[in-house]
């Protein structure tokens, strides 16, 4: 679709160079990680629903660990799963695992859902929000050695399966424009 | 930066993530075992991020506000008969209340009641939902100076909101009464059965643990009970209401989703609180 936008056009601004340009790339790099973090603790300001900040982080990390694995590094998953179960009050480490999970499953199949359908892609999220919300539930059972209620947990993989459309429409505008800028730089 | 060659830095790449997870499996570890470590790392995130919840509070509560006004006017007409008939309900109340005052301070005046002390409190403002799936809590902005300690209670102008369980230089976070970790000890008032209210992390708390033979009956009212030593006796908590499947739950009369001030009660209670905080006692002001 940006076949002919791939040279730069003439009487177009000539790119900048040395440190501006570097400075541009980090900038670039760093959105999604710093994006999703700023998301999620303007979402944890929100009073009365409380799986609204997992559901918000999962669909986020997906779509990057898909479409800009180098930003969306490990390490940038682990910060922001630990910064998850800070706000979000939930024992250490589940966020963090839970969203590592997610991460490398999307890593390894990037290549196939970069190129599928805008709905298929949705539909293994939603399994995959699903299988999150259980992972969830099962070591929140074996660190508080009791069983947790169900609903949270349905909650949150609903949430997040119904805010994906929303969410990836805008990191898709996001992606494009940066790989816009990356072609003309 | 250093330069590494192209097949070591893709086994790097490759390394990460399997390190990170165990990373993730050492966290989980670190906060079950200390969990005065990850409590501490919270309530630091915690004080960092009170102002800016502080300066975001107002417009967000406008968006809520909005979202608020939009739903009530939906429901206008039913809410005016329902006030109507609450209104008139409340006049003959008010009445027997006045009747009551009356007959109360007549034979107070024939016996040597001692009157309890007023208790202090502090007022301050919720910024944020310091909850996630797994719990329920609000955290607060508090001021520096604001003598705020853990185990005090929480009231909003209803009703028992939850009591303060992290306290930061400029933040509080308060355990709702909802939550699924929260026990609090409930007296049925017309009955004085003690019993216990369980949260669920739902809207409404179980009540659990009454003596048999004496079943909470629907629409009595609940007040805390002072066993155990962890809040005063007589805080209003709630009424009794059967859900559908006939478990007896807690109606609670403060708004648990809709805070916006609360104010923090010190009743000079040490009862059941961490270790930590029962080897640090402070000097609490002398009662009149």
């Amino acid at each position: 679709m940006d076949g002919p936008s791939l040279r730069p056009r003439p009487g177009r601004q000539e790119p900048a160079q040395g440190f501006w340009r570097r400075l541009d790339a980090f900038a670039r790099a760093a959105l999604p990680p710093v994006a999703t973090a700023l998301l999620l603790l303007l979402v944890a300001a929100f009073r009365g629903a409380p799986a609204l900040v997992p559901a918000v982080v999962l669909p986020a990390v997906f779509f990057w660990s898909i479409f800009r694995p180098l930003s969306m590094s490990p390490v940038a998953v682990f910060a922001l799963g630990l910064l998850q179960d800070l706000v979000t009050y939930a024992p250490l480490g589940i966020g963090v695992l839970s969203l590592l999970v997610v991460h490398g499953l999307a890593f390894r199949w990037r290549r196939g859902l970069a190129g599928w359908s805008f709905l298929s892609v949705w539909l293994v999220f939603c399994g995959l929000a699903a299988g999150t919300a259980g992972l969830g539930w099962l070591l929140h059972a074996i660190l508080a050695l009791r069983l947790p209620p169900p609903e949270p947990s349905i909650q949150f993989a609903l949430l997040a399966a119904g805010l994906y459309p929303t969410l990836a429409f805008l990191m898709t505008r996001a992606h494009r424009a940066m790989r816009q800028a990356e072609l003309d730089a | 930066m250093i330069r590494l060659s192209i097949p070591l830095r893709q086994a790097l790449a490759r390394l990460t993530l399997p390190l990170m997870v165990a990373a993730a499996f050492g966290t989980m570890l670190l906060g079950k075992a200390d969990t005065v470590i990850a409590e501490r790392a919270r309530t630091a995130l915690a004080d960092v991020l009170a102002p800016l919840y502080a300066v975001m509070a107002e417009p967000l509560r406008a968006v809520q506000d909005g979202l608020d006004e939009a739903q009530s006017l939906l429901q206008l007409r039913t809410d005016n008969v329902r006030l109507r008939e609450e209104n008139e309900r409340l006049r003959r109340w008010h009445a027997a209340a006045l009747a009551l005052e009356a007959e109360n301070v007549l034979l107070r005046r024939q016996t040597n009641f001692v009157p309890d002390s007023a208790p202090s409190f502090n007022t301050a403002r919720v910024v944020a939902d310091g909850g996630g799936t797994y719990a329920r809590a609000v955290l607060l902005a508090t001021l520096p100076g604001q003598p705020v300690r853990k185990g005090q209670v929480a009231l909003d102008e209803r009703g028992l909101v939850g009591r303060v369980t992290e306290v930061g230089s400029r933040s509080a976070r308060v355990l709702l009464a909802t939550d699924m970790n929260s026990r609090v000890p409930i007296t049925l008032e017309g009955s004085r059965v003690r019993a216990m209210m369980l949260g669920t992390n739902g809207v409404r708390p179980r009540i659990a643990h009454w003596p048999e033979g004496s079943t909470p009956q629907e629409g009595e009212r609940i007040v805390t009970s002072a066993e155990a030593g962890a809040f005063p006796a007589g805080l209003p908590v709630g009424v009794v209401r059967f859900s559908p499947s006939g478990a007896a739950e807690v109606e609670l009369f403060a708004q648990l989703d809709r805070l916006d001030m609360v104010r923090l009660f010190d009743f000079g209670l040490r009862g059941i609180l961490p270790p930590e905080s029962v080897a640090r006692p402070e000097p609490r002001p002398q009662r009149r």
